[in-house]
């Protein structure tokens, strides 16, 4: 593989498009990203540790994010504006793996998760594959992309939890009891809705997890979740999971257990 | 031509820029980014005699200018290591490499250091004794002088690589363990491994990491590192690896300055994966603008008396 090249990107535009929910288009070289579903590693100035976001949407001069503000570092990060120019790293992680014979595969998102998954539904329109779009938010105010889902000629169907917009249901409420036609997932929310999707889905399919980490490319082993294939890394041997290697611990994805022989184990460098 | 040259224990490296172990895998992962072969060296992960999954997650948490980690040693095991990593990574890496060895007792490390005798391409064994230690109640073999010595003097016997044994800041007085591990045959100390820290979610109430501590490393280390490198600088006559908080050409210099011959960089790698190289490309100017010829010249000159 090339050298890859330290990313200086531009911010092109930095909006709000739902309640803590914001789109950010970065115009930069977009080379090394090979797959809907990987993400990008930001700086930010003022924190150590940059900030993991998946790759919405991308094309050759421009990629799309689409963030949840949840803790300090994605807060500084909505603040920036047009014009202002971004340390990223982009093209991390497997990503979503377009399988071949599928023919009407299901995307299911979750809040926060459902930006991967717009990229995934242009990557299959490319392939010229039909599909079906499930989209679960909380609230009205919460429910971002429903149109640009439709704008690619998807059959979305929308649901909240209060009902306040689309269906008034969990999104994974429908694989139970709606006749869905399916015959391949591709999946990204929370934890207890992955597990959800994978006990009631009839097919195959990959799912997005996330984890804490500090690289984002497999170095520090901060990520590691277990599977049936042994040990991977969330951010370099996911974070896309095929659903027959996965591990469940609960409504969570299997994580390292404390060690059985030292007990307290120190940190190390 | 700046000269940037440094030699440890008969092995003369190109420059003293050695990425730390837990941070630079087994080079794998860096090998897109550049070509490794800049280096001077690097230091593997702390690979155990059995592979280890390592600790609950979460294990990393961020702090002002620096992060905390308690992954607990997590590695493939020494025989993956000796059967597919070494022989293969003249493939990205064509130098000699330092491995970094960890266990629970003097047996793994003695047992570790001995399989990798055979190989042409470890120039140093880096022994990790920052590690829980099953046979003393949990204490580190680094936090006691006569532990510390014990683990040098087996690891010593069992193998004919130069070991520089891998200090813990977590103690009272690091020189005099230092002193412990040089009268015990060590060739050289490398220091300093993480403090232990922690941090607290304020939602939740509880201790971010799960393992409840962890040990804090990057930039804001780096005074403590400084302090802990002069100390074992004035307390022994072996070559230092000084690491801890370095992230620029700068903080190199005052690392050697402080007495190291050679230079790690661990955390800084995680938030920056280009910054070894980086640092090379700013050395020489550097080197110009504080009027220094020979890099090696600068290890150990903030002491009152610089050895020969």
């Amino acid at each position: 593989m090339l050298n890859r090249k330290k990313g200086t990107y531009t911010v092109l535009s930095n909006r709000r498009i739902a309640e803590n929910i914001y789109e950010l288009i970065l115009d930069g070289y977009t080379g090394f990203i090979t797959a809907p579903g990987q993400f990008v590693n930001v700086a930010l100035p003022g924190f150590f540790l940059r900030r993991p976001i998946s790759i919405c949407d991308y094309d050759d001069y421009s990629i799309t994010l689409v963030y949840k503000t949840v803790g300090r570092g994605t807060k500084v990060l909505a603040t920036t504006t047009a014009g202002q120019k971004l340390d990223v790293l982009t093209g991390f992680g497997n990503g979503y793996h377009i399988k071949p014979g599928i023919q009407k595969p299901l995307l299911i998102g979750g809040g926060a998760g459902t930006p991967p998954l717009y990229g995934l539904a242009k990557a299959l329109n490319r392939n010229r594959i039909k599909y079906t779009v499930l989209l679960g938010f909380n609230r009205a105010q919460d429910a971002f992309y429903y149109d640009k889902f439709q704008a690619l000629g998807a059959d979305v169907t929308l649901c909240t939890l209060d009902g306040s917009l689309g269906i008034k249901a969990q999104a994974t409420e429908l694989l139970k009891t709606e006749d869905l036609d399916y015959d391949y997932v591709y999946a990204c929310g929370p934890e207890a809705m992955l597990r959800i999707i994978y006990d009631f889905s009839k097919t195959d399919g990959q799912y997005s997890f996330e984890e804490h980490m500090a690289c984002g490319f497999g170095a520090c082993m901060g990520c590691t979740c277990r599977t049936k294939g042994g040990s991977k890394r969330i951010c370099k041997d996911g974070p896309v999971l095929y659903k027959d290697e996965i591990l469940w611990d609960g409504d969570s994805l299997q994580r390292p257990e404390e060690e059985p022989a030292p007990g307290k184990e120190e940190a190390h460098a | 031509m700046p000269d940037l040259s440094v030699t440890l224990s008969g092995w003369k490296l190109d420059n003293p820029l050695i990425p730390a172990s837990g941070t630079f895998g087994y080079g794998e992962e860096y090998k897109d980014f550049y070509d490794l072969n800049v280096l001077g060296s690097f230091s593997c992960k702390g690979t155990t005699p059995e592979p280890r999954h390592g600790n609950p997650q979460p294990r990393i948490a961020e702090s002002e200018s620096g992060m905390l980690n308690s992954v607990g040693l997590q590695n493939p095991g020494i025989h993956y290591v000796v059967e597919k990593v070494l022989p293969n990574m003249h493939q990205y890496f064509r130098k000699p490499i330092i491995v970094n060895i960890g266990g629970n007792s003097i047996d793994d490390f003695v047992y570790s250091a001995g399989l990798l005798d055979a190989f042409d391409n470890v120039g140093i064994i880096e022994v990790n004794i920052s590690c829980p230690n099953l046979h003393d109640g949990g204490v580190n073999f680094a936090s006691k002088a006569e532990s510390a010595a014990e683990v040098t003097r087996a690891v010593k016997a069992a193998t004919k690589k130069p070991i520089y044994m891998k200090l813990s800041p977590n103690v009272s007085s690091i020189a005099e363990i230092a002193r412990a591990c040089e009268k015990a045959g060590a060739d050289g100390i490398s220091l300093i491994n993480t403090i232990m820290g922690m941090r607290i979610n304020l939602r939740t109430r509880r201790p971010v990491l799960a393992n409840t501590a962890g040990g804090l490393s990057g930039r804001a280390v780096l005074p403590v590192a400084l302090w802990m490198v002069y100390q074992v600088y004035e307390a022994v006559d072996i070559p230092i690896m000084g690491m801890g908080g370095v992230f620029n050409a700068w903080s190199v210099i005052e690392m050697m300055l402080a007495g190291a011959t050679a230079v790690q960089i661990g955390a800084e790698n995680l938030r920056n994966p280009f910054v070894c190289k980086e640092i090379l490309d700013e050395m020489p100017s550097v080197m110009e603008q504080l009027n220094i010829e020979r890099l090696a010249d600068m290890t150990g000159a903030a002491h009152p008396h610089q050895k020969a």
